[in-house]
């Protein structure tokens, strides 16, 4: 049997590739090489009776145009949006987070009378921001270096669109996309508190420091989704992270998609410069009249792809792009809800993200630690139990937490990661809970401990990048992987890209693979049931 | 600080004690942060008291801002669009300030209570924006929101509960304040209000605010006083033809779509501007605008019928959309049905305007197309309002 599509990869964007595929009317084949699908959107049951997520651990960016085309919420998909949050200041205080604005407000008072109404005009300018990225985020970026009709007439859309801001605005998009997120945050406050945790979101994923420009556009990355249409909001997607892409999975099979797990891609099968098939590692092979890969780029082309069938400047630019692992997750079972004394007794804050690190001081030194090719000694942890509201993962009274950490190298100066070096970083991350929770240790049933190591073996992502490159903004929109080549081809006939490599680049957002989906089907010329993204009002 | 407290629930003013236990039917609504009454029993005999006797709100929650200081008077002058100079200490204005592209921040009340020292009463926060712009002048600015206990003293009857309570205000001319005392502590009684009625507003410090309560409704026991919620007072603001940030206009540094903001011309208010002060802030923008003429004007509309068309879609001939309302009602006082609107110039000035009106009766809806007419406003003045001395009733 010869496929329409073979995809390699059953992570979030393959599968909504395949989804989208597979209703158009192809017949569809992706390959896993785990025994399960999820890539970084997934959910083991690593102790009995608890569902982990153990990679990606919240949903904000996943589109919901795309929930909607494949009927995601009848295939059991449930986002749930979460209350809460909180900064746990070293002096015993907290910053605590209220969805209610002028309890919030109240709550930033205590620390700024000043900083407290600043919030607002700083919410209100990255919500600009955001309102002018969303509508890119479900377009196949244009190629400027070509003239065909659709480049041109998509670079005419995107100059229009900026041209309609005012002066002032695309000034200060401009700069907001430059800079670092520590001086963008001191154009609105003074409380170092406040500026520790508003800069969180311009960190997570990158190996970038707070000081470090560009990182305001990582914030960014983070604030243009949205929970049923509340922008910036993030949710919890209920029974863990793998609830997406179970639920991806059963859209697809039930367009007549499958699935085959167990063994991976050896090599992409190319012949007279056109992909027509994998090899498994098993041996099997698996012909397409096309191959889609949900890999990184690197993975795809460096290591699945024979280095001949490539143009040398391709491989070049691919080996060269940006991918540098800086996280690593402690995915712990807890026998009962740890107790934070800092917090008011009964307060929602626990039920959200829940930080340590109270100054940008603090983070950049964290980051400081990753350059000289160490993890963090005292590290930024982004600390969440999505069983405060979800009832489905663990048995009653007893919880799940997911600890992103950062920063982690991909390489321990210079060297691989060994097991003593990871066993050392859990229990720096376990020994900063213990100092916030009295007890905490004691609660433990079980702890997965993700450096970059277990990262790239299991999932797949290179150096542990959880975004499949890096979002600095020499690596975004049509320079997404690499000039040339951001509309999800590559160089080798009927061999695409799909995962979060590609444009508009990481997080569980789907567009990548519906992107890829659509110039697909637009090329094969049966381009349907793909809805536009949302109009912004 | 005292009132941020750690709990997340609205707040509760002073007078929360008093207005829980006289709202009968638990309607409250968030206002700032604020629990604050929207009705306590019956919003048309709410409303009656405010033309026809004596009502009180509470209006605590309502941003306050101190500037005191040798430079403050320069510093507002700089700062708002009125002139300041020619507010005498003892006297309230209606001002409002912009940004520096001439659109407006918001709108408010300010009290001189002495030489170098004055009280903002507005809708909004702005402590950022007024600090920043407090550089290079010697001037203190406090947020005294939590500080102070106000009360808005409103109708035909207030001069004489006042009177009853012990204060003759009958010299007290509209925009001027007089201060008493009251069990030990300062009382202001302003001659202003949101109504449009004859009115007062008092203002205490916060540990007052009880017994200011008890003392007025026990003088106005038999002038028919009653507290009112914020439904009566938007009905009553609107036949005053009053403003609100957020209802009327969106406030320039919160319009999150840039071409949401207003300047003064376009809200109406540009007549509060003193071209002849000399600089102040969104001065260069105004003056370009003069020049060039605006976008927007801001309309009073006296619509045919007696459907409220809160809400509705104004267009030129039937046909071609040229605005909205901001505001709307059935004015019990004026009979006639009223509304505030944003028309797009020149269609202000057009005679041909209709508004589309979906009313909803028993699920369905009745589509009207109905004739607005430009009217002056406000639109129901009362001399009263006005009077020195007040009379009786």
């Amino acid at each position: 049997m010869i496929y329409d599509a073979v995809i390699i990869g059953a992570g979030h964007n393959g599968l909504v590739a395949g989804s989208y595929l597979a209703r158009a009317g192809m017949t569809v084949c992706v390959v896993e090489k785990n025994d399960w699908v999820g890539g970084a959107a997934v959910s083991r049951e690593l102790h009995p009776g608890f569902t982990y997520s153990n990679c990606s651990y919240v949903s904000s960016l996943f589109r919901p145009e795309i929930m909607r085309d494949l009927e995601l919420p009848r295939h059991g998909l449930q986002i749930l949006p979460f209350e809460g949050g909180a900064v746990l200041t070293e002096d015993g205080d907290y910053l605590g987070m209220h969805r209610d604005h002028d309890a919030n407000r109240r709550e930033f008072a205590r620390h700024s009378l000043r900083d407290s109404e600043a919030y607002d005009r700083y919410a209100r300018d990255v919500q600009r921001h955001c309102r002018f990225i969303r509508p890119m985020l479900m377009r196949t970026p244009p190629d400027p270096a070509r003239f065909r009709p659709r480049d041109v007439a998509e670079l005419a859309w995107l100059a229009r669109k900026m041209f309609e801001l005012p002066e002032a605005q695309i000034a200060e998009m401009i700069r907001f996309w430059t800079m670092s997120i520590s001086d963008y945050l001191d154009q609105y406050f003074e409380n170092p508190v406040i500026k520790a945790y508003l800069a969180v979101s311009a960190i997570i994923g990158t190996a970038l420091g707070p000081m470090s420009p560009g990182s305001a556009y990582v914030l960014l990355h983070h604030y243009m989704g949205d929970v049923d249409g509340n922008v910036g909001a993030w949710g919890f997607a209920r029974g863990g992270m793998g609830a997406v892409t179970k639920a991806l999975t059963a859209s697809l099979q039930a367009a007549g998609g499958e699935v085959r797990m167990g063994s991976g891609v050896d090599r992409v099968l190319v012949s007279n410069g056109r992909a027509t098939g994998v090899v498994l590692d098993n041996g099997d092979e698996i012909r397409g009249r096309r191959v889609i890969s949900n890999m990184d780029v690197k993975r795809t082309f460096l290591k699945h792809v024979e280095e001949k069938e490539l143009p040398g400047e391709f491989v070049d630019r691919v080996k060269k792009f940006k991918i540098r692992g800086s996280s690593g997750k402690l995915n712990i079972a807890l026998d009962s809800a740890p107790v934070f004394p800092a917090l008011p007794e009964g307060s929602t804050h626990i039920r959200g993200d829940l930080h340590f690190t109270d100054s940008i001081a603090r983070m950049e030194r964290a980051y400081d630690d990753w350059k000289s090719g160490t993890f963090s000694r005292d590290p930024f942890q982004d600390v969440m139990i999505p069983t405060m509201i979800d009832p489905t993962m663990t048995p009653p009274g007893k919880h799940f937490m997911s600890c992103f950490v950062q920063y982690a190298p991909p390489k321990i100066h210079g060297g691989e990661w060994t097991d003593a070096d990871r066993d050392a970083f859990g229990k720096t991350c376990l020994d900063q809970l213990e100092a916030y929770s009295p007890g905490f240790k004691d609660r433990v049933l079980h702890v997965e401990v993700r450096t970059p190591r277990e990262l790239e073996a299991e999932v797949g992502l290179t150096e542990g990048n959880i975004f499949q490159g890096e979002l600095t903004f020499d690596q975004l929109l049509f320079n997404r992987p690499v000039p040339g080549y951001a509309q999800y081809r590559s160089p080798v006939k009927d061999l695409w890209i799909c995962g979060s490599s590609t444009h508009p680049g990481g997080g569980v957002m789907g567009a990548p693979g519906r992107n890829a989906a659509a110039e697909i089907l637009r090329e094969a010329g049966q381009i349907k049931g793909m809805r536009d993204a949302y109009p912004v009002l | 600080m005292t009132g941020l407290k750690r709990a997340t629930q609205l707040l509760t003013t002073p007078f929360h004690a008093r207005t829980s236990a006289a709202n009968l039917q638990g309607r409250w609504g968030p206002w700032a942060g604020y629990r604050a009454a929207l009705c306590f029993g019956d919003v048309d005999m709410e409303y009656t008291a405010i033309r026809n006797a004596a009502s009180v709100y509470d209006l605590c929650p309502m941003v306050k801002y101190r500037f005191t200081g040798p430079d403050a008077e320069a510093y507002l002058d700089h700062l708002t669009v009125r002139n300041v100079a020619k507010l005498k200490p003892g006297s309230v204005h209606y001002t409002l300030w912009c940004d520096d592209e001439g659109k407006v921040l918001d709108d408010g009340t300010l009290l001189r209570h002495g030489p170098q020292e004055f009280l903002l009463s507005c809708q909004e926060r702005h402590l950022p924006w007024m600090l920043d712009a407090a550089t290079g002048y010697d001037v203190t600015i406090a947020d005294v929101t939590t500080e102070i206990a106000a009360l808005s003293l409103q109708g035909p009857t207030s001069a004489a509960v006042l009177r009853l309570a012990g204060w003759d205000v009958s010299d007290l001319r509209p925009f001027r304040m007089l201060k008493v005392d009251f069990g030990g502590a300062e009382l202001t009684i302003s001659r202003t209000g949101f109504t449009g009625d004859l009115g007062y507003e008092l203002w205490t410090s916060a540990d007052h605010a009880l017994p200011l309560w008890d003392h007025l409704m026990a003088a106005g026991a038999l002038h028919g006083i009653r507290p009112i919620g914020t439904d009566a007072l938007n009905l009553a603001r609107l036949d005053a033809g009053f403003l609100i940030a957020n209802v009327d206009f969106i406030p320039a540094d919160q319009a999150l779509r840039h071409d949401r903001a207003r300047s003064p011309f376009e809200i109406g208010l540009d007549w509060l501007i003193d071209w002849t002060k000399g600089h102040f802030n969104g001065r260069r923008a105004l003056v370009a605008e003069r020049a060039a003429g605006s976008e927007w004007a801001m309309v009073g509309l006296d619509i045919e019928g007696n459907v409220s068309a809160e809400g509705s879609i104004l267009y030129l001939g039937k046909k071609k959309e040229v605005g909205y309302i901001t505001s709307a009602a059935w004015s019990p006082s004026a009979k006639r049905s009223i509304a505030l609107a944003q028309i797009r110039r020149p269609y202000h000035e057009s005679a041909d305007i209709w508004v589309e009106i979906y009313a909803q009766r028993e699920l369905q809806y009745a589509k009207l197309m109905l004739k607005a007419d430009q009217t002056a406003r406000p639109f129901y003045e009362p001399a009263r309002r006005r009077t020195t001395p007040p009379q009786a009733f």
